[in-house]
């Protein structure tokens, strides 16, 4: 059977510096992985990486979603052939009404994999479905996108834009950060209610605590750009106890 | 007449000699509007055309860009009466009364005069000027520099335009479209002129477009004279479409008076060069004005909006947003000076200028200026020129959105700041739709 997602001594560099040193990742439909690590390991990197950022340069190695080159595909395509990168750093887009950018992001991907667009009424009657379970003022949508929301209202507008998309891969990046408690219930809610059989999800954290609520299959250390440990889901308890200082003499 | 012809050295301007030597005898007007016309072009004729050794024309160099005068167009016949019977489509169905200037001249019967709301009165200019009534009402008279040239040359060659008279008080519900319209093939000059006086308390929505032919070099020179009366309200947008060949020059010279409330928006899509300037003067205390601009542009066009704004009177407002996309290797120029006279205390003057550049050729100008000469007032002004967000522009793609559409939405958010300041939602929804007509036609 093929990878969800596999990644393959995979090195990138940003602004002329190497960040990620050979690193192999493999997830399987189902899955849920965790990746932890210390601040400046190269965790966000990966994710931009995988998403199609701008600024990254691949140096090396090589990454097949559902078995195609990622690397040959624009971040556009990634999207519509499953990928999905919840940012830890969420952008605000003036002008841009939520609920505009969701319809354009359903339905060009819908138009991209050969589906029907979706009606107006029918997107309205899902979103707030999604918005609702997600705790979402609808009075949100008409707002311009993330654009004076708060640190957990861009978090839970990610969560809904993941759930209204129903992406193949979810790859979470520090989602749990800028959360209080409750609110990360409900997003750990919502992820949860998209584990389904067909679906992969990376979920990246450098606390262990949002892994009380999705709980992973696979634990990894991600330490100076390479998976270092890798582990069932007491190896998060375990990091929780030691912290990450074992792991910073991997730097290169 | 004697015009010093010597002074006159382009080709352009020569050519305006003749055309005004032919036209002059035939153009509206009893022998004080005569003279008046020959004195204009005298005027004209002693500094010739703007060029960019000054200030104020700086960015379009007449001499330059115009490199021949056309003849003017003939008074409408038939078949441009014809031709012009969809003029002002972009705003269709919307139900603003329309009134049709076809080459310059005022068409009632294109025009839509039945019901006029009482204290609305519509006439025409030629009929006005025939009647000896001046070039320009005395109103404005301290509005403009002197010897503006375009104006002037406007003054020269005008054949004709709506006067808009609404009577004190008069709250005129229905908007109403002046749609002028430039007709044939073959290139022509057009020179129109309308105005409009809106007695104290008066209320009003005046909305222009500008079209002609496509691809036909044609020059149009239109001048508005806005005389808002105390405590009158006037919404005024103004949608330029010329054809991509054209040459269009239009004068909005506006007379504000007290507690009044002035919003006026230009739009401009079409045309190859296009001169957009404003002459707006805050004459009474605590007026109201907002100016703001939009202008879309591709290929080799050419925009330029320039405004002269005067705070004469104390404790008036005005704000100022002037947008630009510039695409392929056009150029968007932008001049703003806010004028604070030494009576104008408490003026609250802000004025931002932005452009957004999408190719490596496009290029964008702004010179904004404050002349403040009252010790307590609140002004400011911004420019910014850059190009699209990549960062933005990837957070939409890693949606799913592809690059062209991506940008498209972001080039309409930044059109829609100034779009969403317009009163009529149906003019909203036309501009947005024109906007995003402009989009696709960048992709095609
Ligand atoms: N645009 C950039 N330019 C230069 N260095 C960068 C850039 N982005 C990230 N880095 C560096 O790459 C390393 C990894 O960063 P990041 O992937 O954000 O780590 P993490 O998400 O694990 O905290 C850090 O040392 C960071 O400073
Ligand atoms: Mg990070």
């Amino acid at each position: 059977m093929t990878a969800l997602l596999e990644i393959r001594d995979l090195k990138a560099e940003v602004a002329g510096r190497q960040i990620l040193n050979g690193l192999s990742l493999t997830v399987n439909k189902g899955e849920i992985h965790a990746i932890m690590g210390p601040n400046g390991a190269g965790k966000s990197t990966l994710s931009y990486v995988l998403a199609g950022k701008p600024g990254y340069e691949i140096t090396g190695g090589e990454v097949l979603l559902n078995g195609e080159d990622l690397f040959a595909m624009a971040a556009d395509e990634r999207a519509a052939k499953g990928l999905f990168l919840a940012f830890q750093y969420p952008l605000e887009i003036p002008g841009v009404a939520t609920l505009t950018f969701l319809r354009a992001a359903l339905n060009a991907q819908r138009r991209k994999r050969g589906e029907e667009e979706l009606s107006s009424p029918d997107l309205m009657k899902r979103v707030r479905e999604l918005s609702k379970k997600l705790g979402i003022d609808p009075d949100m949508l008409r707002r311009p996108l993330n654009v004076g929301f708060s640190g957990g209202e861009k978090k839970r507008n990610e969560t809904l834009q993941m759930a209204l998309l129903e992406p193949l891969l979810c790859v979470l990046d520090e989602t749990d950060s800028g959360l209080d408690i409750d609110a990360l219930k409900v997003v750990a809610n919502g992820v949860n209610q998209l584990r389904a059989p067909e679906r992969g999800m990376i979920v990246i954290t450098h606390y262990q605590r949002l892994l009380d609520y999705i709980v992973p299959d696979v634990v990894h250390v991600l330490a100076a750009g390479r998976i270092v440990e890798t582990g069932g889901k007491d190896l998060a308890l375990q990091l929780e106890a030691t912290g990450y200082a074992q792991y910073q003499g991997e730097a290169a | 007449m004697n015009a010093p012809v010597a002074a006159l050295k382009t080709e352009a301007e020569q050519g305006l000699a003749t055309a005004f030597a032919a036209a002059a005898p035939g153009l509206p007007g009893g022998a004080a509007v005569a003279a008046a016309r020959a004195a204009a072009f005298d005027a004209f004729a002693q500094a010739g055309l703007p060029h960019r050794r000054l200030e104020a024309w700086k960015y379009t160099d007449l001499r330059r860009l115009m490199r021949d005068a056309k003849p003017l167009a003939p008074p409408p016949e038939a078949a441009a009466k014809a031709e012009a019977a969809t003029a002002g489509a972009v705003i269709a169905g919307l139900g603003f009364r329309r009134l049709v200037v076809v080459d310059g001249v005022f068409a009632p019967d294109l025009s839509d005069l039945a019901d006029l709301e009482p204290g609305l009165a519509i006439a025409s200019l030629a009929d006005q000027l025939a009647a000896d009534a001046p070039l320009l009402p005395a109103a404005f008279a301290d509005v403009l520099p002197a010897a503006e040239p375009a104006v002037t040359l406007n003054g020269a060659l005008v054949r004709g335009g709506v006067v808009l008279t609404v009577a004190p008080g008069a709250v005129v519900a229905r908007p109403l479209h002046l749609a002028f319209i430039t007709t044939g093939t073959a290139p022509v000059a057009v020179y129109s002129r309308s105005l409009l006086t809106l007695g104290a308390g008066a209320k009003l929505s005046l909305i222009e477009t500008h079209e002609g032919p496509e691809g036909v070099d044609y020059q149009v020179s239109a001048v508005l004279g806005l005389d808002v009366g105390d405590g009158a309200s006037l919404d005024h947008v103004k949608i330029t479409r010329e054809g991509s060949a054209a040459l269009h020059v239009a004068s909005l010279i506006a007379s504000v008076g007290a507690a009044a409330t002035l919003t006026t928006c230009g739009f401009t899509l079409g045309g190859a060069v296009v001169r957009n300037q404003a002459f707006v003067r805050l004459k009474g205390a605590g007026t109201n004005a907002t100016l703001s601009g939009v202008s879309l542009l591709a290929g080799r066009q050419h925009a330029d909006a320039t405004l002269m704004l005067t705070h004469a009177a104390p404790g008036s407002t005005s704000r100022e947003v002037f947008k630009a996309v510039v695409d392929g290797a056009a150029r968007a120029a932008f001049q703003g000076k806010i004028a604070v006279e030494q009576a104008a205390q408490q003026t609250d003057a802000r004025m931002m200028a932005r452009a957004l550049l999408l190719s490596e050729e496009a290029e964008a100008y702004s010179k904004p200026e404050l002349e403040i000469f009252a010790d307590d007032v609140q002004c400011g002004h911004g420019a910014t020129t850059g190009t699209l967000d990549d960062q933005l522009k990837f957070y939409l793609m890693a949606r799913g959105i592809p690059a062209k559409e991506a940008e498209a939405l972001l080039i309409q958010a930044f059109v829609g700041e100034v779009i969403d300041g317009i009163a009529q939602e149906g003019l909203r929804e036309a501009l947005t739709a024109a906007t995003v007509a402009w989009l696709e036609a960048r992709d095609a």
